[in-house]
């Protein structure tokens, strides 16, 4: 378990940086999901007890209520307002992507197309 | 003041920075665009009732001993490492007043024209004050996280008002760092989690010289990424590539309000590094002390290179702002009581001035094309408005042969006062005598080749370190001189053939209002260097802070059948 979720997030975070670096507006913005989701995954490993595979998350009749029974609690809390507060600035910066599309005319991140032969040869979106 | 207010008073009163902006901005929501006169005035009023407000914890902050000058609230009413804590001392009771006064100056001049230039200014102003003022109480790391993206979603909103391509693209670059740097925020403190099962300031620095060996290097390499997280925010190179443009493009007002936003991220560093990694934090202590050097010397120089390579006003109060962010840094990571107090001195100053100089570029801007809209910076040209691409001068520049006409030639108010702010500016920032500016860089100095206090300092050598600190804070002082000055000489003695220069009182009024504030600061330099003295002894004691966050009693809950270690509910 420990090995999957850790190349999983490995994977996500190295596609992630990858994509941030990409010169187009859309793979800047895939990249920062990838990276968003990825710290979510890292939050949850962070519990207290490890991963806590097989535990109750929340309460349950029956099951004696201590940290040996359930996961850790603290961790959820912070991916759900890390989730919340992403989830936001995604939209937000989707809203200025297309804004900047729209005054600059180009989907590249500095506003305007390099020289011909200069820079990674990416096809962007036909001004 | 502390006889009018009792102490339950004040420590309600700790909580008015963060609800106050927060209902003002709920209400302002709530009025349609069309109420704009009623919006401004709300704006305004909550500005200076935070001034007040904020005053008066700085007061009581000052006025107490050394052992029990610290409020703490407890907003869920639960004891300190489970619920969450506001904490209030002398260092976040003088940012919170610094952060108040740039922005009435900042919500005042905006009431000129440029809180028409889009919609929602005064709402998104309002939770911009709301997370700033939260990120400098809050005593809890994941409470940080939350203020400082409220912050960071209320400039996103901020930066983007007028529109126009400059600032959309600017604000593009801007959003996907501070992205980025969320997400390494949110790394470092889920690893400090992680590490020691907690999250308050307090109970972390507890931890920190108990934890065992193997985990050691976790929690530096915690700690380095939670800082590189503080240190995007702080604009410090080589992760501030983004400030210029974003500063630059946005609207005075705005850029007034964002010279405490790199503040925000010192203070953060500032905080954590004092509480965690002090001289109480066994192997760890002073980690990472190189690097804040470093990272603040090279910043303090490329800020002031910066500054030689602009014209516009809106890059120079941009680079000024990275000189201060570096000075500061720089002159924190040496762990000295002293040399902190000079800089928590020239801290306020050095700031206010940077905001004043935003105020001010705005202005000289109008002056120089008056028909410039909304979306300034659109041609090609206006890299450089004084020079053309062969570096020679574009319009009439020489002194010498209209010197006849100068003479005798009356100066309007409005240019002499427009001029006279400048001129303060420029004291303050390149740190030159009678200002603030010099008497921090001094304190700063003197700290520096005497860190035992002036009579107890024979024989000490500031070392490698020192000398080269000093060395840059005078060459960076002497460039931004060079630059200001440059400035200054094309903008007010080579201005033949303009219209004259015409301001408004809501423009004039923040403008020599910040400058008054510098002024003040100058003239109570010894009750403020004393102030910021036992801000930074207190700092350096972590014990005191530790053990008033974790000893803060929840009240008693006077519901019947509810006891105090039951509350009902707790906020999440």
């Amino acid at each position: 378990m420990e090995l999957t979720l850790a190349l999983a997030i490995g994977v996500l975070t190295g596609s992630g940086v990858w994509l941030l670096l990409r010169p187009r507006t859309f793979q800047v913005i895939m990249g920062l999901s990838l990276i968003s989701y990825a710290v979510n995954l890292f939050i949850f490993s962070m519990g207290r007890l490890g991963l806590a595979t097989g535990k109750e998350p929340v309460l349950h009749a029956g099951v004696p209520q201590d940290l040996a029974h359930y996961t850790d609690p603290m961790p959820q809390a912070l991916v759900l307002t890390a989730i919340v507060i992403g989830f936001a600035m995604t939209a937000l910066f989707l809203v200025v992507l297309l804004a900047s599309r729209g005054l600059a005319g180009t989907d590249h991140v500095d506003g305007a197309e390099p020289p011909e032969g200069d820079g990674p040869d990416d096809e962007g979106l036909a001004p | 003041m502390s006889d009018v207010l009792d102490s339950a008073a004040v420590q309600h009163l700790m909580l008015v920075p963060v609800l106050l902006p927060l209902l003002v901005a709920a209400w302002m929501m709530l009025l349609g665009e069309e109420r704009h006169r009623l919006k401004m005035a709300l704006n305004v009023g909550s500005c200076a009732v935070l001034l007040a407000v904020s005053s008066t914890l700085l007061l009581r902050a000052a006025q107490e001993g050394a052992a029990n000058a610290l409020g703490v609230y407890l907003p869920g009413n639960w004891q300190a490492p489970f619920g969450i804590v506001l904490a209030l001392d002398r260092l976040s009771a003088l940012m919170l007043v610094l952060t108040s006064l740039l922005a009435l100056a900042a919500s005042v001049f905006a009431c000129a024209r440029w809180h028409r230039a889009g919609v929602h200014f005064h709402p998104l102003f309002q939770l911009q004050l709301m997370g700033l003022c939260g990120a400098f109480l809050t005593a809890d790391l994941f409470n940080l996280f939350v203020f400082f993206e409220v912050t960071l979603a209320a400039s996103y909103g901020l930066l983007l008002h007028g529109s126009g391509r400059a600032r959309v693209l600017a604000g593009m670059h801007y959003i996907a760092i501070n992205l980025a740097a969320s997400a390494l925020f949110l790394i470092g403190v889920s690893m400090l989690y992680g590490l020691t099962g907690t999250l308050n300031m307090a109970d972390l620095a507890q931890h920190i010289p108990t934890l065992p060996d193997a985990d050691r290097g976790l929690l530096h390499a915690a700690a380095g990424i939670l800082a590189t997280a503080f240190l995007i925010k702080a604009a410090v190179w080589p992760l501030n590539f983004w400030l210029v443009p974003a500063y630059s493009a946005a609207t005075a007002p705005v850029g007034a309000l964002f010279a405490i936003m790199t503040k925000l991220g010192i203070y953060a560093i500032l905080r954590l590094w004092t509480l965690l990694f002090g001289a109480e934090a066994g192997a760890s202590a002073q980690f990472g002390s190189q690097w804040l050097l470093g990272a603040g010397l090279l910043t303090m120089a490329f800020g002031a290179v910066g500054m030689m390579g602009s014209q516009r006003l809106g890059h120079l109060a941009g680079y000024a702002a990275l000189v201060s962010s570096g000075t500061v840094l720089a002159a924190s990571s040496f762990g000295q009581n002293l040399l902190t107090a000079g800089m928590l001195y020239y801290l306020p100053g050095s700031t206010l001035a940077v905001g004043a100089l935003f105020l001010l570029g705005d202005v000289l801007d109008r002056w120089r094309s008056p028909n410039q809209g909304a979306d300034p910076y659109e041609q090609e040209d206006e890299e450089a408005p004084f020079l053309n691409a062969r570096l020679e001068h574009t319009r009439g520049f020489n002194l010498d042969e209209n010197e006849d006409a100068l003479v005798g030639r009356p100066i309007p108010a409005a240019t002499a006062f427009v001029g006279l702010a400048f001129m303060g500016c420029t004291l303050m920032l390149a740190g030159m005598p009678p200002l603030p500016g010099f008497l921090g860089k001094f304190a700063m100095l003197s700290a520096l080749l005497n860190p035992l206090g002036l009579a107890a300092s024979a024989g000490q050598q500031p070392g490698l370190a020192g000398w080269t600190f000093l060395a840059v804070l005078i060459v960076s002082g002497f460039l931004a001189l060079t630059a200001l000055v440059r400035v200054g000489i094309a903008h007010f003695w080579a201005s033949q053939g303009r219209r004259p220069l015409r301001v408004g009182l809501a423009e004039g009024l923040p403008i020599g209002a910040l400058l008054l504030a510098c002024v003040l600061l100058a003239v109570a330099a010894g009750p403020a260097l004393h102030f910021t003295q036992a801000a930074a002894d207190a700092l350096y004691a972590p014990r005191g802070y530790v053990q008033a966050v974790l000893g803060a009693e929840p009240v008693p809950s006077s519901a019947a059948g509810s006891t105090p270690s039951e509350p009902g509910e707790k906020t999440p």
